[in-house]
């Protein structure tokens, strides 16, 4: 097992849910109450020294036969290290929410924008968790695989 | 007599620069808080290019992003196309050809050239200095008509295949490159002697738009941006993909993170890019799907014939000449196409309408239900574009449409740490900052 899925494992215990390095990508599906403690570890552990939050997005799990029905979907990457990891946060339908992870990459607001945007997933604790590429009247979440691809949206109009 | 003077409004200003300022290449808005000329406060507002482009990506077939991914940096779509391509690559487990790679490496660096022309010479442009930018889009020119040579257009190119490329470099590219490199040189020559030590140039960019390392390492900020900034930062070089560890370049890195470190940096990487593309040429095999070329052409009608009696091993080698009865046409379009395997590439035109082989092999790729499946899975492959680390997400479900593809935009988080670079700044500032940031609507908002 890739030293980076065996830290993860040794210090996260039954929160990671899952590990695969499928290609070579090493992935740890972890639980979301542990991700930002996850992160953190990944940020300040010296061995593994991942400094760069590279992306941040979800997948709508709807149509893969999985127990949840969101995954987001985190990249990571060390600059001195020279090496990459993959976090997923598995989240249900009932309750779409996780903690950001603003406090620790400023970077990351902007991406939870966007899954807020297109997954309608809540980022607690973001400090301005808005639309980005919609447009604030815009109805439903256009990534949703329940979304219909030719859906079409009431006119809004300038509001005086 | 005493004046009876009335106290100054000390209050701020709010601004709107943008959607549509001529800098803000037309489609992003900046609510500013003005303090006299002084940014005090600033709001980024983008998403007024969105076009769905993930959305899209679900709904057909592996080989159907590859035109949308033209339209995500329409600077340097040909860096685009090779990602996404590398991307599902990766996820169906497979390798490209030696000649292969090396087109895409050498099409990638024209590419590179191309973009970083365009921004240092918009950024130029839109601070007085035009007859930079008219130099410059001179030598991107030279640069397009190759870019037109091989793929057939200049910006909507769709060169890249799963598992190749569309089709073989064409006859005389080498030469024809070499000139366009040497005009290149010629221009930067020229527009290095006209601004690097300009006195307009180098007030309005020096010290401005300052980020630190740490904050540029916060932000994900990656490419050209983070390398000013002084951190070694390559995806070339720290985690080679295709042939680039064969070459010897070097990636050049700035001290200030300023405006002016951004500019030196470009206009160094342009010719770190030629020596690739000069290296590429050099080194560049022979391919063993190529063409065996013993130049003979025949026409369309002669080889469904040979096809008829059996005779077809040797054909897909040849080059064939389109019947004006199929296309309208007689020109030859298609010349052949690299691939590592049968299964993957969609075949030549020419041979899809000419003989039997051709046919299935179109239909087994094409047809819903009959598509190449790749296993379940997920793959991200980090290539580096013009602006920075370009990754592709795909996730698959294992039919023959992607399930998810994720494009991870290298201006995304630049644009991200745009309001802290210009706070405080003045706002005459903000362009230049802007015009370094080299904002690319089409990957910005998908």
């Amino acid at each position: 097992m890739p030293i980076v899925l065996e830290k993860i494992k040794e210090k996260f215990g039954a929160a990671v849910l899952d590990t695969h390095s499928f290609r070579g990508d090493d992935t740890a599906l972890i639980s979301r109450d542990k991700i930002v403690e996850a992160a953190k570890f990944l940020k300040e552990d010296p061995e593994l020294d991942f400094n760069v939050l590279i992306d941040l997005t979800a997948v709508d799990c709807l149509n893969l036969d999985r127990p949840h029905r969101f995954e987001v979907v985190y990249h990571f990457y060390s600059i001195a290290k020279k090496h990459r990891a993959r976090l997923k946060v598995p989240l249900t339908e009932e309750d779409p929410s996780v903690d950001t992870l603003t406090g620790l990459w400023p970077g990351a607001n902007w991406f939870e924008r966007e899954v807020w945007d297109m997954f309608g997933v809540k980022f607690n604790g973001h400090p301005n968790l808005q639309r980005i590429l919609m447009y604030d009247e815009f109805q439903g979440h256009a990534l949703r695989k329940d979304y219909p691809v030719r859906k079409r949206q009431p006119l809004v109009g300038p509001q005086n | 007599m005493a004046l009876d003077l009335k106290p100054t409004r000390s209050e701020t200003m709010f601004l709107n620069m943008g959607p549509s300022h001529p800098a803000m290449h037309g489609i992003v808005r900046i609510l500013l808080e003005l303090d006299g000329e002084t940014v005090v406060n600033s709001d980024v507002e983008i998403g007024f290019l969105h076009r769905a482009f993930e959305k899209m990506a679900e709904q057909g077939g592996y080989w159907q992003v590859v035109p949308y991914t033209d339209r995500l940096n329409y600077v340097s779509p040909l860096i685009n196309n090779f990602g996404y391509a590398s991307a599902v690559e990766k996820l169906f487990g497979i390798d490209i050809t030696e000649r292969t790679k090396y087109i895409r490496v050498i099409m990638s660096e024209i590419s590179r050239v191309a973009d970083h022309l365009t921004c240092v010479g918009a950024t130029a442009m839109e601070m007085g200095a035009f007859t930079v930018f008219l130099y410059m889009i001179k030598a991107r020119e030279y640069l397009y008509e190759l870019v037109e040579d091989v793929t057939g257009a200049r910006v909507t190119v769709s060169y890249a295949r799963v598992g190749g490329v569309k089709s073989d470099l064409p006859e005389g590219f080498k030469e024809k490159t070499l000139k366009a490199l040497k005009e290149t040189r010629k221009v930067l020559k020229e527009v290095n002697g006209l601004i690097t030590r300009n006195r307009i140039f180098v007030d309005r960019m020096k010290g401005i738009g300052v980020i630190s390392k740490e904050d540029a390492l916060a932000y994900g900020i990656t490419g050209p941006f983070l390398r000013s900034t002084g951190v070694d930062y390559d995806v070339r070089k720290d985690q080679s993909y295709y042939v680039y560890d064969r070459f010897d370049f070097d990636v050049p890195v700035g001290e200030k993170g300023d405006n002016y470190d951004r500019y030196l940096l470009r206009m160094e990487e342009m010719e770190q890019s030629m020596r690739i593309i000069e290296q590429g040429l050099e080194q560049i095999p022979a391919g063993e799907i190529n063409v065996d070329m013993d130049g003979r052409v025949i026409p369309a009608a002669e080889m469904v014939d040979e096809a008829k009696m059996g005779h077809t091993s040797g054909l897909v080698q040849l080059e064939v000449e389109a019947d004006p009865t199929l296309e309208g046409t007689s020109e030859r379009f298609y010349g052949n196409i690299h691939a590592c395997s049968k299964k993957l590439a969609v075949p030549p035109k020419e041979d899809t309408y000419g003989n039997i082989e051709g046919l299935m092999n179109h239909f087994k790729i094409v047809m819903d239900g009959h598509g190449v499946k790749p296993p379940k899975g997920e793959a991200y492959f980090p290539v580096e574009g013009a602006n920075g680390e370009l990754g592709f997400y795909v996730v698959s479900d294992g039919t023959g449409t992607p399930y998810r593809v994720r494009v991870r935009p290298p201006c995304f988080t630049i644009m991200s740490a745009l309001s802290k670079m210009i706070q405080g700044g003045t706002l005459a500032d903000i362009i230049p900052t802007f015009g370094s940031v080299n904002m690319i609507g089409g990957e910005l908002d998908r």
